[in-house]
């Protein structure tokens, strides 16, 4: 059993906090590039060059991306030859959310559901994280970060549908899903697909199909030419950066497929905006 | 699409020469109010009372900043989703309001009332708000600080740059943008 220690979790999830906060994954920022390289519409291309030019003098100058720095979102696989020594693991990735959100003076975004309370002074800062837990074997732990911002997140959806739905059906769906959002989840979006499980892991999977870089291929080829046929379809509807109107509205489509019930096709997309702020680390 | 550089308050002669598409560069005094904010504006004008600030000719900004680093009048301050006021921004128009920057699409009473009291509604690039919060060249808290976040600030701007999204002819960027580029097959 390898014992690690509380205080070196907690330090490790504030250093991803503020660093995601501040600087642009490299395989967003490239793909944000190729975007304003093949985009059509000069509006869209002068929108992408601002938010490029937003993430250099962010990672020059420690600012925030984003004033929306989002909830702390994590997936976690905790080997199961590891003991946290000094407390429990959620507590750990807790408190490193709450200094990594205050260290980097990025905004307490969590409230109270109905009183729309800030929870800062009872709860803590941005707390609760949202954490996914998984145990796998071996003596590790494994943590996918993303801060995930409201503007996208606010018009994700998920729906079962009948199995005779299909791929055309899914194809179909996601491409309403992105119609109706128009400029809101700010442009250029990946978006997560998750197809079958349940409701509620159709969902989870969705989330997790953001954590993938962007320009990464799908293992199975079924599901990696279904991503491009979504993108491809998604492109054609003339959204583009902010909803201004351009060839570009996606940089991506990730999709996570599970088994299902023999009655049902459940279907998940949720949607990141450009500023995909994503890491992991294994401890 | 034209460029201009427009300092506050705005008057009907400087929002009746903007189309949408047209880019600005807005310059002087400008309210940040959000939510929270928009809820207690609206009620003290239906109550007849007065706003923290002169309503007359203003831009608000919808924006939620993070907090300032030591030495910076404000942190990161990109538009958020400005649907979520489509039920004040009427309201803030007719007693007198000329503009709002935010981001994303406007429903069909909010660009009526562009029409009838000749507001703009103007779309910043949403994330970008560390090169936003760097034309907010000075910011004071001047009501509901309890908000956090979504309190009113007054924030002066220089060269602030916005897109016209809905001009005072009934004109959406938005959806101009999206028929010239959809693909149908």
């Amino acid at each position: 059993m390898r014992e690690i220690e509380f205080d070196e979790v907690v330090k490790a999830v504030r250093d991803i906090i503020v660093h995601c906060g501040t600087d642009l994954p490299q395989d967003t920022y490239d793909a944000l590039k190729e975007a304003m390289e093949t985009e059509k519409s000069p509006v869209s291309k002068e929108v992408i060059r601002q938010i490029l030019e937003n993430a250099d003098i962010a990672k020059d100058e420690k600012r925030p991306l984003c004033q929306d720095t989002g909830l702390a979102v994590f997936f976690v696989k905790v080997g199961d030859e590891v003991k946290i020594k000094g407390g429990l693991l959620k507590d750990a990735i807790n408190k490193g959310t709450e200094q990594g959100y205050t260290d980097a003076y990025l905004r307490a975004s969590t409230c109270e559901p109905f009183s729309r309370a800030n929870l800062k002074d009872t709860v803590g800062y941005n707390l609760p994280a949202i954490i996914h837990f998984d145990i796998v074997a071996g003596d590790k732990i494994d943590i996918e970060y993303a801060a995930k911002g409201g503007g996208s997140e606010n018009v994700s959806r998920a729906r079962v549908f009948p199995p005779a739905a299909g791929k055309e059906g899914i194809v179909n769906y996601v491409k309403e899903v992105i119609s109706d959002a128009g400029g809101n989840p700010c442009p250029p979006i990946t978006v997560g697909v998750g197809i079958g499980g349940t409701f509620e892991k159709a969902c989870i999977s969705s989330k997790h199909a953001l954590f993938r870089d962007i320009g990464s291929v799908n293992e199975d080829p079924e599901m990696a030419e279904l991503e491009t046929t979504i993108l491809e379809e998604i492109n054609k509807l003339g959204i583009g950066a902010m909803g201004m109107g351009g060839t570009k509205t996606a940089l991506a489509v990730h999709i996570e497929s599970n088994p299902c019930h023999i009655a049902s096709l459940p279907v998940s997309v949720n949607v990141q905006c450009h500023s995909s702020r994503h890491t992991h680390i294994t401890i | 699409m034209a460029q201009y550089t427009l300092t506050t308050p705005l008057t009907s002669e400087d929002t009746r020469q903007l189309k949408a598409g047209d880019t600005v560069l807005l310059n002087g005094t400008i309210f940040t109010a959000r939510d929270a904010a928009h809820k207690r504006l609206v009620e003290l004008l239906e109550k007849g009372e007065e706003l923290p600030f002169d309503i007359e000719g203003s831009v608000i900004y919808f924006v939620g900043p993070t907090p300032p680093k030591p030495g910076d009048p404000i942190g990161s301050a990109g538009p958020t989703t400005s649907y979520r006021m489509d039920s004040y921004s009427p309201t803030m128009l007719r007693y007198g309001s000329k503009g709002m920057i935010g981001k994303g699409k406007r429903n069909q009473v909010v660009k009526d009332a562009c029409k009838e009291y000749d507001g703009i509604y103007f779309g910043a690039t949403g994330g970008a708000g560390a090169l936003l919060g760097k034309k907010i060249t000075s910011a004071e808290v001047i009501a509901y600080p309890e908000l956090g976040p979504e309190a009113v600030r007054k924030i002066t701007v220089k060269d602030f740059p916005v897109t016209v999204i809905n001009d005072t002819y009934g004109n959406d960027l938005y959806q101009m943008g999206r028929e010239q580029f959809e693909v149908k097959d």
